[in-house]
């Protein structure tokens, strides 16, 4: 069923309009093979950065595409609907140039930027320690100042992309002040002492690499420091709300794929002579997949409007990301269940997205930690505000 | 070398498309229109000839309102301009009236090669580039499944069932290419910003010089005078293997061009 969208600008609508082809062209022959085979797709990825899709939300004088949040979580969208790995991977790679792009010099900018929005080069972000997920000011992994470079020494867990990726976007503990202790830098994939473990047996979304990154007395030039010492966590965290926003665009395109697949297989499929979507107990089960994963991308484009607005939008980034994810689990739940026994086969994708949709509830914060960030916004008191539209 | 591209707008081929009951014609407004997928190959041939040989690459189209859709396409992959022929006049007009328009606005444009598809996937008359030949007077080398230029000199592969033909040409001349040629590029959002920047200029009959009496569906060459919905598919042939269904495979297959 084709979305009904509103977009800002014509271009934006083109935009949209190449991604489906994208996604319908490039996307969709591969996905079935490289999930089941478990391979990352890195020229698909080559593609996308080709036809400018990997740097769309920043600015055009750092050689992004200056769209609104608004228009790239929908380019998000339109590819994950197809390919969940890939749309989650976009979502990676554009977090990983955000320090770069927020905290760097100009010099540093134009030093890796291009390359970074361009797509030339793969992106992945190192925050999660084996012990530290939802409490990133727990970890451990050192960068001590040697001269003009400092040595890191740890690991970093379920790295995205890890062992793959051409640059890593890397938190490090450079003292042991809990929140101020922690530094950020950009560490190149072919560092010296920088490895990646076999990557992780997954559930779903097995057509991205997920690994353990192993630092082993990795040197990086004091100028691969991005921000001044200490000022790291502000880094991640202010990257997380901008992160989440990614993952819950992914999470309403999965949904919709899974709801594509359903509809069709709903008119196609005959029970007692009538197609199945006759038959009102699974016409509902459609209506609320619907209703569901539309509200969902209300909400995430919602969040989008504010954050574009430069208004605070981190309460609406969370709620956005779990309402998203949640829904893409029951979505995808009952896209299963229209298919039947078909559904429950690998003959079908919608067991896989299935699979997929459970980590969306698990990673770039888990729905426990969104809930967290609600309630204490709640019980902080939130103002009333009407903004006005420029 | 200046190039022309001819691209149309046309009903998404993937989708149901419909005839107009009130005049027959193609149902346009209603439907879900793309740039001729054909088109893509011939702007994909005049990037790529512009690209060793320099020059410019204009669009050329003859459509409704909605016909920019396609202009914008062919931009953003990369063409210099566009003229977009629109004129209510024209509508229901036939592939002889239209080539008359096509061959007014060609005359208004320097150059040295016109590219265009080998048919559009609406009308399918495939007679275009052969029309706009005999009105510019100018060679026409078809169905190409290679070209090549070299100075003033064309060469194409003519693409036939059994093999092809090699022509040359000098220019002028009007290449039509089939989907064997090259593989189109995809646009990229540099493009599709540069787009908006590019010239569009929107022409009338009137700008071409040419009478509203003679194109339209009042004196079009072919009219409609009825159709029907496709009817429900056939049973097909089956095949049953007595020690000789390899053969009786290939003997289909053969039969219907496929091998």
């Amino acid at each position: 069923m084709p979305v009904q969208r509103l977009v800002p600008t014509q271009e934006a609508a083109d935009l949209l309009e190449l991604t489906r082809e994208l996604a319908r062209e490039e996307l969709a022959p591969r996905v079935a093979q490289a999930e089941a085979e478990e391979q990352f797709p890195r020229e698909v990825f080559r593609t996308l950065g080709k036809a400018g899709l990997l740097g769309l939300p920043y600015a055009e004088e750092l050689g992004g595409g200056g769209q609104p949040y608004e228009v790239y979580l929908q380019v998000l969208e339109e590819i994950a609907a197809v390919w969940a790995s890939v749309g989650v991977g976009v979502s990676v790679h554009g977090l990983s140039c955000f320090g770069l792009a927020t905290a760097g010099t100009r010099e540093q900018q134009e030093r890796w930027l291009p390359e970074m929005l361009g797509g030339e080069l793969l992106g992945a972000y190192c925050l999660s320690e084996p012990h530290a997920g939802s409490d990133p000011a727990a970890m451990r992994t050192k960068a001590v100042r040697d001269g003009d470079a400092y040595v890191i020494t740890g690991e970093k867990a379920w790295t995205t992309h890890g062992g793959q990726a051409d640059f890593y976007k890397v938190m490090v503990r450079t003292s042991e002040h809990r929140s101020r202790g922690i530094s950020c830098f950009l560490v190149p994939g072919d560092a010296a002492g920088l490895s990646a473990d076999p990557a992780e047996r997954k559930m779903g979304l097995t057509g991205s690499t997920t690994a353990l990154m192993r630092f082993e007395g990795v040197r990086v030039d004091a100028d691969r420091r991005l921000g001044a010492e200490g000022e790291g966590l502000p880094i991640a965290l202010s990257g997380l709300d901008a992160g989440r926003l990614g993952i819950a665009a992914v999470a309403v395109g999965l949904a919709q794929g899974a709801l594509d697949d359903a509809l069709a297989y709903a008119k196609e499929r005959e029970t007692f002579g009538v197609p199945i979507i006759d038959h009102q107990g699974l016409a509902f089960l459609l209506a609320d997949m619907a209703a569901g994963t539309e509200t969902a991308r209300a909400m995430t484009l919602h969040a989008a409007r504010l954050k574009d607005a430069g208004l605070p939008y981190s309460r609406q980034a969370s709620i956005a990301k779990l309402v998203a994810t949640d829904n893409a689990m029951k979505v995808t739940t009952d896209a299963v269940q229209v298919l039947g026994g078909y559904g429950y086969t690998r003959d079908f994708p919608v067991e896989r997205y299935m699979r997929e949709a459970k980590v969306m509830q698990i990673f770039e914060g888990t729905n426990q930690i969104q809930r967290l960030v609600v309630s204490r916004a709640l019980a902080k008191g939130v103002p009333a505000q009407t903004a006005v539209l420029a | 070398m200046n190039i022309v591209v001819l691209v149309k707008q046309v009903p998404d081929s993937g989708t149901e498309r419909q005839l107009d009951s009130s005049d027959n014609t193609v149902a346009r407004a209603s439907a879900d229109n793309v740039i001729n997928e054909m088109d893509e190959y011939a702007i994909e041939e005049a990037l790529t000839v512009k690209e060793s040989q320099g020059g410019e690459v204009t669009v050329l189209t003859v459509g409704p309102d909605g016909a920019t859709d396609a202009i914008r396409k062919a931009l953003s992959m990369g063409a210099d301009k566009a003229v977009h022929v629109s004129d209510e006049a024209i509508h229901g007009s036939c592939a002889v009236q239209t080539s008359a328009v096509i061959a007014a606005a060609l005359s208004q444009l320097e150059y040295d090669l016109v590219i265009c598809g080998a048919e559009s996937t609406d009308g399918r008359v495939s007679v275009m580039p052969a029309l706009l030949s005999e009105r510019l007077g100018i060679p026409h080398l078809s169905g190409a499944r290679k070209l090549t230029v070299d100075g003033s000199t064309l060469k194409v592969e003519r693409q036939t069932d059994g093999g092809f033909w090699a022509l040359e040409a000098q220019t002028p001349a009007i290449v039509s290419t089939w989907d064997t040629i090259n593989e189109p590029r995809y646009p990229s959002f540099k493009g599709i910003m540069a787009a908006k920047k590019k010239p569009v200029e929107t022409k009338s009959l009137a700008d071409l010089g040419v009478d509203a009496g003679t194109v339209g569906l009042a004196t079009a060459t072919s009219q409609v005078l009825d159709f029907a919905g496709r009817p429900p598919k056939g049973e097909g042939v089956k095949v049953t293997d007595e020690g000789d269904g390899a053969e009786k495979l290939v003997g289909f297959l053969a039969s219907q061009k496929l091998v």
